[in-house]
């Protein structure tokens, strides 16, 4: 009895290990090789960044739903999960290039994960497509990397631009989320262009920084309380950020809180609630904001899929990120990553549901950037921010 | 530093302590009878947080129903969990019942993921639990208030049942000598039962307030304190309720000062639990109310 309890148990186990396996991948193609045209997915589908990356293969699954051939054959897409690890995102990039053999490889949702992916798919010479990794490290010296987002100078930029002339502060605090390079990115150059603006070397008065997976900020939120700072820009993972508003409305700080484009997630109010009113972020895109043709096809089309939800940033991104790697591959007239990367790197005014697409000589996107808040419990579109021509 | 500062940082510091405190008690019982380090408490912890979650979302019952109902679920589990994963393997070595623990928390741990999903939930919270109090330049929201509380009534609870009840007497013995208790007649499997269905109670009561204070479940979120409260239990002395409640506050107090006394430290909290249980292990291996008992031979 006690023997066949641990047989089962350990049966169980396996059984689970195997089913967390399963989940994340793509029902394999019954047509013969070479007439599909692979296209690998990695993002993070478990760990702390789970949400973000369910977000963005919603998008692609969406396009390739709409799109499902090109050249004349049939798309597959492989879907791995980089688990939120930078040590998983490597292996996962491994398996993409090695294993399945990819022509092109989209994602991920976060720098982090990109980044340590990136010299795989350098090594390999297989392109890949970032949808939200904003960090400038990702494409930095790295030909094989692109991505269809802008990057966290232009962001950090807008917000230190945004909280020096429309809040109208002159002394900030920051809380980091010391574990991530888009956190740390996005807070530098804020930092750089506040400086800049203020003209005041000790415009930031309070650097606070947490770890992801942290839920108590309430000693950090505390001393910002008694820094005298009369904004926090707070840019990080989402969930520890609903958890910051939570906490600053607590101990009863009234400061308006600036942030990120990963802040856009239902989540974030529902966890939130009341306290994410009047919260302030940059990102990609706006269903309110028209931006091109595409973007009325995106909603329509996930209209359709999702009826009664709001189609987030992220996930527009991940359509783009899939309907510009068929665009490439078209151009490219084969699946050869080679010739795709060519054609990806000459890509301009490429018109995506998130924003016209030119990529600069990185590859990254210049478009434009989208500011909103949380008005009523309904993220609410407030302003469009355009590129700065270099 | 203010005064108002100082005293915001020691409600939250307190606030803190006290549910790492009613988390250590989990370990610190278990290990005290079983000698066993249950590493699945954190992941009981967190079911007993989804559990009030669906009763309130799903099934649409008053908050306290649903509280009533995850501690009394999550208890069942921890007596599951003690049957199906440790009980087998009471008679083999004492790495084999760890290694099964472990197990039993990864099984758990994906489980969970397959089942809630990797995204995020927010915690029901009901109106009474978000009010805010204004004292001065503090402000407490009430929960804060209620978890040292709770802490509190629930440690009192427990002090009653182990010193002056029947059932106590025989937690205490089997915790002294386990074979000599069973020669006397004790119920082993009874006591054993009941430890953890108390550990895994007071882990729900734990997870309840978590949810409240800290209104986020995912599915790991029973690892990072899970692996700090067996630190707040080696700290005072494993085995040792008293100890696992100072070792609680301890470690509430002291992530909140790091981070209070500089900004620039504040990404280097969680180390202080890890650097502060090998200084421990290093001046008072016993930890600082744990005694020092001979091997028995």
């Amino acid at each position: 009895m006690k023997k066949n309890l641990s047989l089962l148990l350990a049966l169980v186990m396996i059984l689970s290990i195997v089913a967390v396996g399963c989940g994340q991948q793509a029902a394999p193609s019954e047509q013969p090789a070479e007439e599909v045209i692979k296209i690998g997915v990695f993002e993070p589908l478990t760990g702390a960044n789970a949400a973000g990356g369910e977000l963005e293969v919603e998008g692609i699954k969406l396009a390739n739903k709409l799109y499902p051939t090109v050249l004349g054959k049939k798309v597959e897409l492989i879907i791995l999960d980089n688990k939120s690890d930078k040590v998983e995102a490597a292996n996962a990039a491994t398996r993409l290039v090695d294993q399945d053999k990819v022509s092109v490889v989209l994602g991920s949702w976060g720098s982090g994960f990109s980044i340590a992916a990136g010299a795989v798919y350098k090594e390999a010479g297989v392109p890949a497509i970032g949808t939200s990794c904003t960090n400038p490290l990702v494409t930095l010296n790295n030909e094989y990397y692109f991505r269809v987002c802008f990057i966290d100078p232009f962001q950090g930029n807008v917000m230190a631009n945004y909280a020096f002339n429309e809040v109208k502060v002159k002394k900030v605090a920051f809380i980091i989320e010391k574990s991530n390079d888009y956190s740390v990115g996005l807070a530098k150059f804020f930092n750089d262009t506040f400086v800049e603006l203020t003209g005041d070397q000790n415009a930031v008065v309070y650097t606070g920084y947490y770890n992801t997976g942290d839920q108590d900020f309430t000693a950090q939120l505390t001393g910002i309380k008694a820094s005298g700072a009369e904004a926090i820009f707070a840019p990080g993972n989402f969930t520890e950020s609903a958890l910051i508003m939570k906490q600053a409305k607590e101990l009863g700080l009234t400061l308006p809180i600036l942030g990120g484009d990963t802040w856009e997630t239902p989540e974030v109010i529902d966890i939130a609630g009341a306290a994410a009113e009047g919260v302030v972020f940059s990102t990609f895109f706006d269903a309110n904001a028209k931006l091109t043709p595409v973007t009325t096809e995106f909603l329509d089309a996930y209209a359709k899929e999702y009826a009664g939800k709001e189609p987030a940033a992220v996930t527009a991104l991940g359509f783009d990120s899939y309907i510009l790697a068929l665009d490439a591959i078209e151009r490219a007239g084969s699946a050869d990553p080679k010739a795709i990367r060519d054609a990806l790197a000459a890509t301009k005014d490429f018109p995506g549901a998130a924003g016209t697409v030119s990529l600069d000589e990185n590859g990254d996107a210049v478009k434009s950037a989208v500011i909103k808040t949380v008005k009523d419990g309904k993220f609410t579109y407030l302003t469009t921010v355009e590129p700065i021509k270099k | 530093m203010s005064l108002q500062t100082f005293l915001q940082h020691l409600v939250n510091g307190i606030s803190l302590g006290s549910l790492y405190a009613l988390l250590a008690i989990g370990y610190t019982m278990v290990y005290g009878i079983l000698r066993l380090i249950n590493f699945a408490h954190g992941d009981i912890f967190m079911l007993a947080t989804y559990i009030a979650f669906y009763s309130v979302t799903t099934f649409l019952l008053p908050w306290w129903a649903a509280f009533l109902i995850a501690i009394i679920l999550t208890a069942l589990l921890g007596i599951i969990l003690e049957r199906a994963a440790y009980r087998p393997l009471r008679s083999s070595p004492r790495i084999s019942i760890m290694i099964s623990a472990i197990g039993a928390s990864f099984l758990i741990e994906n489980l969970a993921i397959v089942i809630f999903g990797g995204r995020p939930k927010a915690f029901p919270i009901a109106p009474i639990f978000s009010k805010i109090l204004v004292v001065g330049d503090v402000s407490i929201s009430i929960v804060t208030v209620i978890i040292p509380i709770v802490t509190a009534i629930a440690l009192f609870i427990l002090n009653y049942i182990v010193n002056k009840t029947k059932t106590g007497m025989a937690m205490r013995a089997v915790s002294k000598d386990y074979d000599a208790a069973k020669l006397m007649g004790i119920n082993i499997n009874y006591i054993i039962s009941f430890t953890f269905g108390a550990g895994s109670a007071l882990a729900a009561i734990g997870g309840i307030l978590w949810g409240l204070k800290y209104p986020q479940l995912i599915p790991l979120m029973g690892i990072m304190p899970g692996l700090k409260c067996f630190i707040a239990a080696v700290i005072g002395g494993i085995g040792n309720i008293k100890g696992a409640v100072l070792g609680g506050f301890i470690l509430g107090l002291g992530e909140i000062a790091i981070v209070a006394s500089s900004p620039a430290l504040s990404g280097y909290r969680d180390a202080f639990a890890f650097v502060l249980l090998i200084v421990i292990l290093l001046f008072k291996p016993t930890g600082l109310m744990g005694k020092n008992s001979a091997e028995k031979v």
